[in-house]
């Protein structure tokens, strides 16, 4: 039994050996290796070949370029990916296995909010600094990392720009925003929680009325009784956030119930494809979206946010959703600290991360201690004429907002 | 709540919406939850797939509407083609646990959901999916009342399906042997009844119903790969109130508890819907077993 025992930890020790062995791959020759665990199976499965394709689009165009140039040298990047297969506990694994193993220096993050809390706890004991452009949950940057940086607005943010709008429109129509009143649906869970908590934090602070304030359980398929409500109190804004499923159920239920709400904002619209889906019934309705092919933002790697989207669509045949555009970033991001921190030295690279200040397609790029991106606002599409249009913040706006949704009798004539 | 109390008296059409909207929920599930109560009564085995065959009704009438055809269609396209998958995994699957503890039965159904959720997943993706039904909305009240035909359609199909049901189960052949299956499956079997063929039937036809229901889904709500659970917990709950081997009483439950959820659901608020179903499943689990005892003790 004891010699079993002594057989098992030279075992152990031994393998420990061959997998120090292996710790020392960040750079070999002249790549550098990234690391990121994705979702390429399961129900993440659609974003997560957004993200990779943003990501390798990115490093595509860099290498082009001649890559990245650190402490007079140059050097190309190259990303080493697992399917984290959209859970959990295997992205964490896989963290592990990609900094322990494969010696992984530097990663990029997964997708969606659950997974990067999954490994951000990891690339943080191991002090290696995550660029992330897809987990938006504010509650990612109240834990004190120092090492997680994220390019995306976060959450709270997400339809604080449809309130916003919604007063100023009020305030134009010399109305006092605080005579308006807000009708709330969000789904329960920690995602749009998050949302809610920043639409009602705006709501409060314009003095805005709550009337409704419904939080849809997760497994349920049916918006009638919220819609009812909001039918017979009449709010002058109706924001929904409920995922793909959210937006779906949203402007087919209020087609379908003639719900008139002068104007509604929703999270997802891309995603739900609610032109594809619903054409007509989709109009005026306005999505919050982390950025858009229409904006005036450009970089030199890219060129403008139109140019980006269309490189990405030459590449892989559709346009690129706000996911693969935000991932791109990401990497834009790394290269940018790797050239300013002029060594491969984790905790350097760490501090050019945090010292970042950029301008990218995808918007101004600045982290605030806690690592998230203050620089970027949240875009507003509203759909006119089967088209997705920015139409706030004003300062970047295509097009002036329509407002407000005529009724249900009158648009379907 | 008391402000949505308030609502009623101040609009009494709301009372109609509300009541319509959750018999009109309702009826969908009701048309799972014949299935359910098919298989449990007579197979013995508590289906968790369910869900799973209900969102694969909903992709294949997705599907169809890819190939331009109307997915008003996808009613008996999807309960054919789920009929066949039934019968296969019967013959691939149920048959080995079927006579087993239900708890295998339990586990092996379990398995199979996880496997279609990701087999959905491969084929068609994670995005959420709708079909358009083309029907329009009709009118009450001068506009106050609103009701979806294609929700008319599903309830008036439930009902339909369910007298159908019925009369399969009591007239034909198939559907008296079922009948004695799910009586004494063993005297069955003396009697020369194939169980085994009456399993499979049983089990495809289960299959089709959930498909049929899923049609009717994807064109009032959506589908997706892994919202399937839900219709399985309230099928499992529909049955449960209504008892075993109750038919119409599946209907009438399945109306009644999608018109009690949108009631609680527009008076407490929609994150009590589900809660307030469940509370209601013990309330009406603890009753019927008061009654029940009571009913013992007066027959000693």
């Amino acid at each position: 039994m004891i010699r079993k025992l002594k057989q098992l930890s030279l075992a152990t020790a031994a393998l420990g050996l061959v997998l120090a062995g292996t710790a020392d791959a960040k750079v070999e020759g002249d790549t550098v290796y990234l690391g990121s665990a994705i979702s390429l199976t399961g129900k993440y499965s659609t974003n997560g070949e957004h993200t990779q394709r943003g990501y390798d689009l990115a490093v595509k165009l860099i290498n082009e370029a001649g890559g990245i140039t650190v402490d007079g040298q140059s050097y190309m990047l190259d990303i080493i990916y697992y399917d984290d297969e959209s859970t959990p506990a295997r992205g964490a694994q896989l963290a592990e296995r990609l900094i322990n193993q494969d010696g992984v220096e530097y990663m990029l993050g997964p997708y969606s909010s659950g997974l990067t809390k999954a490994i951000a706890p990891v690339t943080e004991q191991y002090g290696v600094p995550m660029v992330e452009a897809n987990g938006a949950s504010l509650s990612l940057f109240t834990e004190g990392y120092q090492y997680l940086f994220a390019v995306l607005s976060t959450t709270e943010q997400y339809l604080a720009s449809a309130v916003a709008l919604a007063a100023e429109i009020a305030v134009a129509e010399g109305r006092d925003p605080s005579t308006l009143t807000l009708a709330a649906a969000f789904e329960n869970d920690p995602f749009s929680q998050d949302i809610r908590t920043g639409v009602l934090a705006d709501a409060e602070a314009l003095g805005i009325k709550v009337v409704i304030d419904d939080q849809l359980p997760p497994e349920l398929n049916d918006m009638a009784a919220t819609l009812a409500k909001v039918k017979a109190l009449k709010p002058d804004i109706l924001v929904v956030s409920g995922h793909a499923k959210g937006a779906t159920l949203a402007i087919r239920q209020m087609e379908e119930m003639r719900v008139d709400v002068p104007m509604l904002a929703l999270t997802h619209c891309d995603s739900a494809d609610i032109i594809g889906n619903f054409a007509g019934a989709a109009e005026y309705t306005l999505c919050a979206s982390q950025w858009a092919p229409s904006l005036s933002y450009s970089d030199d790697l890219f060129g403008s946010a139109a140019d980006f989207a269309a490189t990405f669509e030459a590449e892989y045949g559709y346009a690129p959703p706000y996911q693969a555009a935000e991932s791109a970033a990401a990497v834009m991001v790394f290269a940018d600290a790797f050239e300013r921190a002029g060594t491969f030295d984790k905790a350097a690279v760490r501090d050019a991360l945090s010292a970042t200040v950029m301008e990218t397609f995808y918007g101004n790029i600045e982290f605030d201690e806690t690592g998230k991106n203050i620089a970027k606002p949240m875009v507003l599409y509203q759909v006119q004429d089967g088209e997705y249009v920015v139409v706030a913040p004003t300062a970047w706006a295509a097009s002036e907002v329509r407002w407000p949704t005529p009724p249900w009798a009158e648009r379907l004539e | 709540m008391l402000d949505n109390l308030q609502l009623f008296v101040d609009a009494p059409f709301l009372l109609i919406q509300v009541l319509l909207d959750g018999i009109l929920f309702g009826a969908i599930f009701a048309i799972a939850a014949y299935g359910m109560a098919l298989v449990w009564g007579v197979m013995n085995v508590i289906n968790i797939v369910q869900g799973e065959f209900v969102m694969l009704g909903g992709f294949i009438t997705f599907q169809l509407t890819l190939w331009g055809i109307h997915p008003l269609f996808g009613i008996p396209v999807a309960a054919a083609v789920l009929f066949v998958i039934g019968i296969g995994l019967y013959y691939g699957v149920i048959r080995r646990v079927v006579d087993k503890d239900m708890f295998i039965s339990l586990l092996a159904t379990f398995g199979l959901s996880i496997l279609l959720q990701q087999l959905m997943n491969q084929i068609w993706g994670g995005d959420v999916r709708t079909a358009q039904s083309g029907l329009g909305t009709w009118f009450l009240f001068d506009y106050t009342v609103t009701i979806g035909q294609i929700k008319v359609v599903a309830c008036a199909g439930a009902l339909i399906l369910g007298l159908i049901l019925i009369l399969f189960l009591k007239k034909s052949r198939l559907g008296q042997a079922i009948r004695a299956t799910a009586q004494n499956p063993r005297a069955a079997r003396v009697l020369g009844i194939n169980t085994d063929k009456v399993f499979a039937a049983t089990y495809g036809i289960n299959a089709a119903l959930c498909g049929a229901a899923g049609a009717l889904v994807v064109m009032a709500y959506s589908v997706h790969p892994y919202i399937g659970l839900p219709y399985t917990v309230r099928s499992f709950m529909i049955v449960i109130v209504a008892g075993l081997g109750n038919l119409p009483g599946v209907i009438l439950a399945g109306l009644g508890l999608g018109a009690a959820e949108n009631f609680a659901a527009f008076i407490l608020g929609a994150q009590f819907q589900v809660a307030f179903v469940f509370c209601l499943l013990v309330v009406i689990l603890v009753v019927r077993n008061t009654l029940l005892r009571h009913k013992r003790k007066y027959l000693k």
